[in-house]
C-alpha cells in the first residue's frame, strides 16, 4: 500500500489528564496528528512523557480528555463499550511489552482467544491460529504453555495474537522492551516484513534508537507535546549505517 | 461461542481445584441438606396420608342425634332414631358409591381353648368397600346371609392371632360369639393402627341384622348406631351431605324449623387438616434447609469476587483483544453456574443416598420425589446466577486500561 493513503488514523487536538487527589494531572497536552495506510511510525519519548497514553488511546483501551481521535475516518470519542470493543477486535493488533499472554492456556488457545469473542467456529478457529503461529515460525510448539518458551518467542505467539484476526493497523507498546538485542532485532524483522510486505500500518512505541531504525516515520513526544514529526533518517542519521 | 466458553470456565477451574471444590462444597451441603430434609417431611407426610385412606375416603358419618330423658341430655348417638331403611334409602341417592350402616357391641369369643373380648361390628358387605378393606383369605358374606341373619363373621388378624395362634387356617372353622356358633367366612387384610392409635384389625365383623337380632339384640326395631356413607367422588360431597340431611329429615319427619335427629359427619374435613399439619412440618424443613442453600450461595459470591479480583490482568488481556462486556459476564457467570450446578448434582446424590441410609438405620420413612430433585437442580441454578451476577458485573464494568495495568 502506498504511503500518503487514506488516514487511519487522524488525532486531533488531543488533550487527556488524570484525575488523583492532588488534582488534575495533564498529561498529553492537545496533540495532533496523522497516520496514512501502510506507515510504519516509532513514537519516542522519555517516561511520563505520554506516549504510553497515547497509544493507549490509540487502542481504544482508554479514552481521551478533549479532542478527537478519528479511526479509518470514525470518531471514536462517540463509541460506546461494545463499540470499542469490537475496533480493538477487528481493525486493531495490540502487542504490548509484557506480552499480556493468558499463563494457563496454550500457545494455540491464546491465539485463538481474538476469534472466540468474533464468534468464529471451533475448527476454523484453531486452524487460522495454527496458520498464524506458523507464519511467526512456532507451527511446532501449538500445546505448550507460555511459561514453557523464551520470551521471544512469547512475544511472537503475541503477535500471532495481534494477527489473528486480520488487522490492517498494528499498535506495538515496546514490544521489545522485555527482550535482548538479538532477539529484539529478530521481533523488529518480523513487523518490518507485516509492514513491507502485508502493508499493514504499524505503530510503535519504543525508547531505544535502534528499535525506532526499523520504521520510516518518526514522532517525538515530550511533556505531553510532539516536539518532532518527520523521516527517522533525518532525527536518528548516526544510526543509519546500522541499518540497510 | 458458548462452548468456547464453558471450555474456557472448565479451564479456569481447574487452575484452583482445591477453591473451586470447596466452594462446591457449600452447595454440596445445602442442597443435600435441602433433599433430605424434604424427602423426611415428604416421608411423614405420606405416612399421615396412608393413615387418612385406611380409614377410607370421601366418607360421610351419620349418626342419631340426642335424646333428653328426664331433663338428661344424652350425647350424640343415644337416639335409636337411624335404622337399616334409613341406609337402604340414602342407598337410592346419586353419587353415592356404598353404604355400610353399623350395629357394634363388644363380645366374648371362644375358639377351643382360646377366648378374646373384642369389638364386633354389625354391617353389611358395603362397610368393606367404604373403609377400603380387602380381604385376605375367604369371602365376604353374601346379601342372602343378611336377609336370614345367619351366624357367619369375618375376623380381623389380632382376632386370628389371639384365638388361633399363628399357622392355623381359620376359614371355615367355628368359633363361639357369646357362646353362639358362627362359622368364620373371611380373614381381613391388616390394616394397622388407626390415627388415634387403635389396632384397627382387633374387630369382628358380623351381619348387621345377625348383630341386631341374634347378638346385641335392639331398642328400636332395625336400629343401627351409624350409617357409614362413600361419596363417588370429592367434588360430589357438598351435593350428596344436602342430599342425605333433606332425605333424612323427610324420613325423620322433622317440621321446618326444628333441628336435626341426626348428625352427619364430613371425615375428610378432618382428614384434610391432619394432612395440612404434615404439609406444613415438611415445607418448615425444607424451609430450614434452604437457609445452608443460601449460605452455599453467599460461599459462591464471596469466591467469584477474589476470583475477579485475582483475575483483573487477564480481564484486561480479554477486553484489549476485543471481548465484550458481556462475554466477560458470561464467562464469571458460566463458572458461577458450573460450579452451583455440579455441586447440586453432588448434592442430590448425596441428599438421596442420605434418605436411604436414614431409612434403613432408622426406620423413619423417606420419600423423594422427582420434583424436589428438580426443584433442587433450579434452586441452584438461581442460586448460582443470582449470586455470581454481582462479581461477574464488576468484572465486566471494569474499564479496558484500567484492568490491564492492575499488578
Amino acid at each position: 500500500m502506498a504511503h500518503g493513503g487514506d488516514a487511519v488514523i487522524r488525532i486531533e487536538n488531543l488533550y487527556k489528564e488524570y484525575v488523583t487527589d492532588a488534582g488534575p494531572v495533564p498529561v498529553l497536552h492537545g496533540i495532533s496528528v496523522t497516520v496514512h495506510a501502510g506507515e510504519f511510525v516509532a513514537v519516542m519519548g522519555p517516561s511520563g512523557s505520554g506516549k504510553s497514553t497515547l497509544m493507549n488511546i490509540v487502542g481504544c483501551l482508554d479514552t481521551a480528555t478533549s479532542g478527537s481521535y478519528f479511526l479509518n475516518g470514525r470518531d471514536v470519542g462517540h463509541l460506546d463499550r461494545d463499540e470499542l470493543a469490537h475496533l480493538r477486535n477487528q481493525v486493531i493488533g495490540f502487542v504490548f511489552q509484557g506480552f499480556n499472554l493468558l499463563p494457563r492456556a496454550s500457545i494455540a488457545d491464546n491465539v485463538a482467544l481474538p476469534l472466540i469473542y468474533r464468534g468464529t467456529a471451533g475448527g476454523e478457529r484453531a486452524e487460522r491460529a495454527k496458520d498464524m503461529l506458523v507464519k511467526v515460525g512456532l507451527g511446532e510448539r501449538l500445546n505448550n504453555r507460555p511459561n514453557q518458551i523464551s520470551g521471544g518467542q512469547q512475544q511472537r505467539v503475541a503477535i500471532a495474537r495481534a494477527l489473528v484476526t486480520d488487522p490492517r493497523l498494528i499498535l506495538a507498546d515496546e514490544p521489545t522492551g522485555n527482550l535482548d538485542t538479538h532477539t529484539s532485532q529478530e521481533i523488529m524483522t518480523l513487523f518490518s516484513e507485516l509492514n513491507g510486505r502485508d502493508g499493514i500500518t504499524i505503530v510503535l512505541v519504543t525508547h531505544e534508537p535502534d528499535i525506532a531504525q526499523y520504521a520510516q516515520r518518526l514522532v517525538r513526544l515530550t511533556d505531553g507535546n510532539i516536539v518532532y514529526d518527520g523521516p527517522v533518517a533525518e532525527a536518528l542519521p548516526h544510526h543509519l549505517e546500522r541499518t540497510t | 461461542m458458548i462452548r468456547a466458553m464453558l471450555g474456557e470456565a472448565w479451564m479456569a477451574m481447574g487452575a484452583n481445584r482445591l477453591r473451586t471444590l470447596l466452594t462446591m462444597l457449600g452447595m454440596v451441603i445445602g442442597v443435600s441438606a435441602v433433599i433430605l430434609m424434604l424427602a423426611i417431611g415428604q416421608g411423614a407426610q405420606q405416612r399421615v396420608q396412608e393413615s387418612i385412606a385406611s380409614m377410607g375416603s370421601n366418607l360421610f358419618i351419620v349418626l342419631s342425634g340426642s335424646v333428653t330423658s328426664g331433663g338428661l341430655r344424652m350425647g350424640g348417638g343415644a337416639a335409636a332414631s337411624l335404622t337399616l331403611a334409613d341406609a337402604q334409602a340414602i342407598e337410592e341417592l346419586p353419587s353415592i358409591a356404598a353404604v355400610a350402616p353399623s350395629a357394634p357391641g363388644t363380645a366374648q369369643l371362644v375358639y377351643g381353648a382360646s377366648n378374646w373380648s373384642t369389638q364386633v361390628i354389625g354391617t353389611t358387605p358395603g362397610y368393606l368397600t367404604v373403609r377400603d378393606w380387602r380381604l385376605e383369605s375367604g369371602s365376604a358374606f353374601a346379601d342372602s346371609d343378611l336377609r336370614s341373619a345367619t351366624r357367619v363373621a369375618l375376623l380381623g388378624k389380632t382376632v386370628v392371632r389371639n384365638l388361633f395362634g399363628e399357622g392355623d387356617d381359620p376359614v371355615g372353622k367355628t368359633i363361639r360369639i357369646r357362646n353362639s356358633p358362627y362359622v368364620v367366612l373371611g380373614v381381613l387384610a391388616s390394616k394397622g393402627q388407626s390415627l388415634d392409635g387403635r389396632d384397627q384389625d382387633d374387630t369382628v365383623i358380623v351381619p348387621v341384622t345377625t348383630a341386631q337380632r341374634k347378638l346385641f339384640g335392639t331398642r328400636v326395631a332395625g336400629s343401627v348406631r351409624m350409617i357409614m356413607v362413600q361419596a363417588e367422588s370429592a367434588e360430589a360431597m357438598p351435593s350428596v351431605e344436602k342430599a342425605m340431611t333433606d332425605l333424612m329429615r323427610q324420613r325423620h319427619r322433622i317440621r321446618e324449623g326444628a333441628d336435626d335427629d341426626f348428625t352427619i359427619r364430613n371425615l375428610t374435613a378432618a382428614a384434610d387438616a391432619a394432612e395440612e399439619t404434615a404439609k406444613v412440618m415438611s415445607l418448615m424443613l425444607g424451609a430450614i434447609a434452604s437457609v445452608s442453600l443460601l449460605v452455599g450461595g453467599i460461599g459462591i459470591m464471596n469466591i467469584m469476587l477474589v476470583s475477579v479480583t485475582e483475575r483483573t490482568r487477564e480481564i484486561g488481556i480479554r477486553m484489549a483483544i476485543g471481548a465484550r462486556g458481556r462475554d466477560i459476564l458470561l464467562q464469571f457467570l458460566l463458572e458461577a453456574i458450573i460450579i452451583s450446578v455440579i455441586g447440586c448434582l453432588i448434592g442430590v446424590l448425596l441428599g438421596v443416598g442420605g434418605a436411604l441410609a436414614v431409612n434403613r438405620l432408622s426406620g423413619t420413612a423417606v420419600v423423594v420425589t422427582p420434583s424436589s430433585i428438580v426443584m433442587a437442580f433450579a434452586v441452584a441454578a438461581a442460586v448460582g446466577i443470582f449470586f455470581g451476577w454481582y462479581p461477574a458485573r464488576k468484572a465486566a464494568s471494569m474499564k479496558p486500561i484500567d484492568a490491564l495495568r492492575y499488578q
